[in-house]
């Protein structure tokens, strides 16, 4: 049972009755770091891992986005979320590392990171640059060179919670409900990866519990597509 | 949570007023109240089965269908796992974590006790021992630990985690109960929560919870299952998806009634009858209440496969030894051909296709002796007195999930009754005696055993057996033969 992650900020009858003892909370005090997560993204390329999965990426500082629980992810309202204009540009933009947008009364800065594992744990990001970690949508952009156009790929991905992806400003996937992040989770329609520069933009968008992502291409026999290259401009300013 | 042999059925008494349950309701989760969240592997003890769960408290039954509070343990905590090792019991439960206000800095506890049975004067927990445990930030949160005790190897190891990053392994001393100096916990799954493992023909599972817990009938849990040549992984799914990159095979979802099904527990009666624990988050047929079910499990291709308890209704019972079908040994009754003599009944029909009336019970029934009639195995022709209607029968107890049965040939109280001399024959009338309830058990191979709660002159459990391809007998039960295993088919 793990009652943060997913439903149940609910109240709770089993936690009415339990007497919890909470041995070891001061590791919360440590001072906060994104390491060992992530590193800055460097200037020279990244090829995607073995198993194709893109690991490096633009990364929004978390936009306040409160939910007590992540049943009320729907379709609609998800749909609804990510179309939503946050800050201007926001389907256009490529940005750069330590770029700013003003969202409401945040003022949140981009971040162009080396994700140390297959997945991007957004969780992570927040928690070590102390932003808020639950209750968050964050946006993620990266550039995908690819060596030739590539016919009936798809794009695949996972992420917990919900989240919807865009491949050259086109949709490409949406994954919709309280949802755990699982390789190959929901996958695209076929679609061109275009000889040259590809922008993948992405939203993910959580309450309670942990939030992370997975995105990889894969072609028509369902193999990763691993000829690929990610280079985001400029990032390291 | 382990694999348990229990060597006892738990078979009682029978209770005084009987009365047979409706035949179109689903069958129930259990009797009782069986109330619970987070159960722990149903264990046998001094013939009593116990399951503990989170807060503290428990449930008994005398013997695995009705089910009752009055388990007790200390420490409070969330959801407990127990093993027997030797003649004690290790129990584990976590205090802290799980997300409950907010934290994720946990201790996983063990403690021993010689007895379960709150009533004995040998019941007692030994001071608890932390074994494992998260800080709160670290990519773990310290709960819902689960043992395993490897047949191979009689090593001990606990699994414990949840969602909030990985699923970790750690090796238990099983003469202490205590972590294995020096050992390092190992990360082998993510997105679960409340694991178990087992280990069978060369490969452990784990099998752990996917989904939403805690909203009722809204709840999304359902039960996952990964496989490793290795104790320690890497665990697999049935696409080759690592567990800890999200895989999992459905082994369970939501069914019927049974809303969020989680907290695998492996019961292995044994004999060829595997059975698991689990609780369903709500039973829309109990106010939408957490509550505890003991479902059959078989095996596929080297997966284990969720069963679901002995449905009543009417029934072929077909022999696996010959594929011959039981039925009462009277004369058998023609049919009309259509209205062709001789041989044949070949081609189209000369005239209009018309159906032909199915034999009814009354067109045969009365020329059936009206006392006790014997009973033996035939080609299944779809007869009446090859129809066989299985009710489960109340306030009679039962076995690990289900009640007892009556099996009646269709729409006559001739009952399928186990003799005094080890036989079996169709009583004309359901007297509710032990010799007419009967326990059928789902194996993992899919077929299924059936057995008489006891009969006169033998304290050996017995079980229906195709002696001869054509004879039918009671035996004591041979996992290894197809002689008493049983399928039940829509006739």
């Amino acid at each position: 049972m793990n009652t943060l992650r997913k439903t149940a900020m609910l109240a709770m009858g089993t936690a009415a009755i339990l007497a919890l003892q909470v041995f070891a909370a001061a590791a919360d005090d440590a001072p906060r770091s994104i390491a060992p997560y992530f590193t800055p993204a460097k200037a020279s390329t990244k090829a995607p891992d073995a198993d194709g999965f893109l690991q490096r990426w633009l990364l929004l500082e978390p936009i306040n986005k409160p939910n007590r629980t992540n049943t009320v992810f729907v379709d609609s309202y998800i749909r609804a979320a990510f179309t939503t204009e946050y800050f201007p540009n926001q389907f256009t933009v490529i940005p750069h590392d330590g770029d700013k947008v003003k969202v409401g009364e945040q003022e949140l800065a981009w971040h162009a990171l080396d994700s140390a594992n297959w997945n991007v744990k957004l969780f992570r990001f927040a928690y070590g640059l102390n932003k808020p970690i639950y209750g968050v949508l964050f946006w993620a952009v990266t550039v995908v060179n690819s060596p030739r156009d590539i016919p009936n790929a798809r794009m695949a991905v996972g992420s917990n919670s919900a989240s919807m992806w865009w491949l050259n400003g086109k949709e490409a996937v949406i994954l919709s409900g309280d949802r755990r992040m699982v390789m190959d989770d929901c996958v695209s329609k076929r679609l061109t990866l275009s000889k040259g520069r590809n922008v993948i933009r992405g939203a993910v968008i959580n309450g309670p519990g942990m939030s992370d992502f997975c995105v990889r291409f894969i072609d028509e026999n369902g193999q990763p597509i691993k000829d690929l290259s990610m280079s985001l401009e400029n990032a390291a300013k | 949570m382990k694999s348990r042999t229990l060597a006892a059925m738990g078979l009682l008494a029978a209770g005084a007023a009987l009365l047979c349950f409706a035949q179109s309701r689903p069958a129930p989760a259990l009797d009782g109240e069986p109330y619970i969240h987070d159960p722990s592997t149903v264990t046998y003890c001094e013939g009593k089965y116990y399951t503990y769960g989170t807060g503290g408290g428990g449930l008994i039954s005398d013997d695995g269908w009705t089910w009752h509070t009055g388990a007790t343990r200390p420490g409070g905590g969330v959801a407990p796992d127990v093993i027997r090792i030797g003649d004690r019991y290790l129990m584990s439960y976590a205090r802290g974590g799980g997300g409950l206000g907010g934290g994720h800095a946990s201790g996983v506890h063990t403690m021993w006790s010689k007895t379960l049975d709150p009533k004995s004067p040998n019941f007692g927990f030994t001071d608890d021992t932390i074994v494992a445990s998260s800080d709160g930030v670290e990519d773990n949160d310290a709960i819902d630990p689960a043992f395993l005790l490897d047949p191979t190897t009689n090593r001990l190891w606990l699994s414990y985690g949840t969602y909030y990053g990985f699923i970790r392994l750690v090796e238990l001393d099983p003469k202490t109960g205590k972590r294995v100096a020096g050992n390092q916990a190992v990360n082998i799954a993510i997105d679960m929560e409340a694991t178990a493992m087992m280990y069978r023909d060369g490969w452990y599972y784990l099998l752990g919870t996917h989904g939403t817990c805690c909203d009722g009938a809204n709840s999304t849990y359902n039960i996952r299952v990964a496989r490793s040549r290795k104790v320690t992984g890497p665990y697999v799914d049935n696409m080759g998806i690592d567990a800890l990159k999200g895989g999992g095979k459905l082994f369970v979802a939501a069914s019927g009634r049974f809303v969020g099904p989680g907290h695998f527990g492996l019961l292995d009666l044994g004999d060829g009858v595997q059975k698991f624990s689990c609780h369903y988050e709500a039973d829309l047929d109990r106010s939408g209440r957490s509550v505890l079910d003991i479902r059959p499990m078989m095996w596929q291709d080297g997966w284990p496969v969720a069963g679901d308890n002995f449905q009543a209704g009417t029934y072929e019972i077909e022999s696996e030894r010959k594929g011959y079908a039981l039925e009462l040994a009277v004369d058998f009754v023609r049919m009309d051909r259509g209205g062709r003599g001789g041989f044949g009944g070949f081609g189209a029909p000369a005239g209009p296709v018309t159906p032909l009336a199915a034999q009814e019970l009354a067109q045969v029934s009365t020329n059936w002796p009206a006392g006790n009639v014997a009973l033996r195995l035939g080609d299944f022709m779809a007869r009446p007195h090859q129809k066989w209607t299985i009710t489960p029968v109340a306030n009679v107890g039962g076995y690990p999930g289900s009640p007892y049965f009556k099996i009646a040939i269709a729409g006559t109280d001739r009952t399928l009754t186990a003799t005094a001399d080890g036989d079996v024959v169709a009583l004309p009338a359901f007297t509710s005696s032990p010799e007419q309830l009967w326990r059928i058990d789902q194996l993992t191979d899919g077929t299924y055993r059936i057995m008489p709660k006891s009969m006169a002159g033998s304290k050996e459990p017995m079980a229906l057996t195709a002696v001869g391809a054509s004879t039918p007998t009671l035996a004591k039960f041979d996992p290894k033969s197809d002689k008493a295993r049983w399928m039940f088919k829509k006739p």
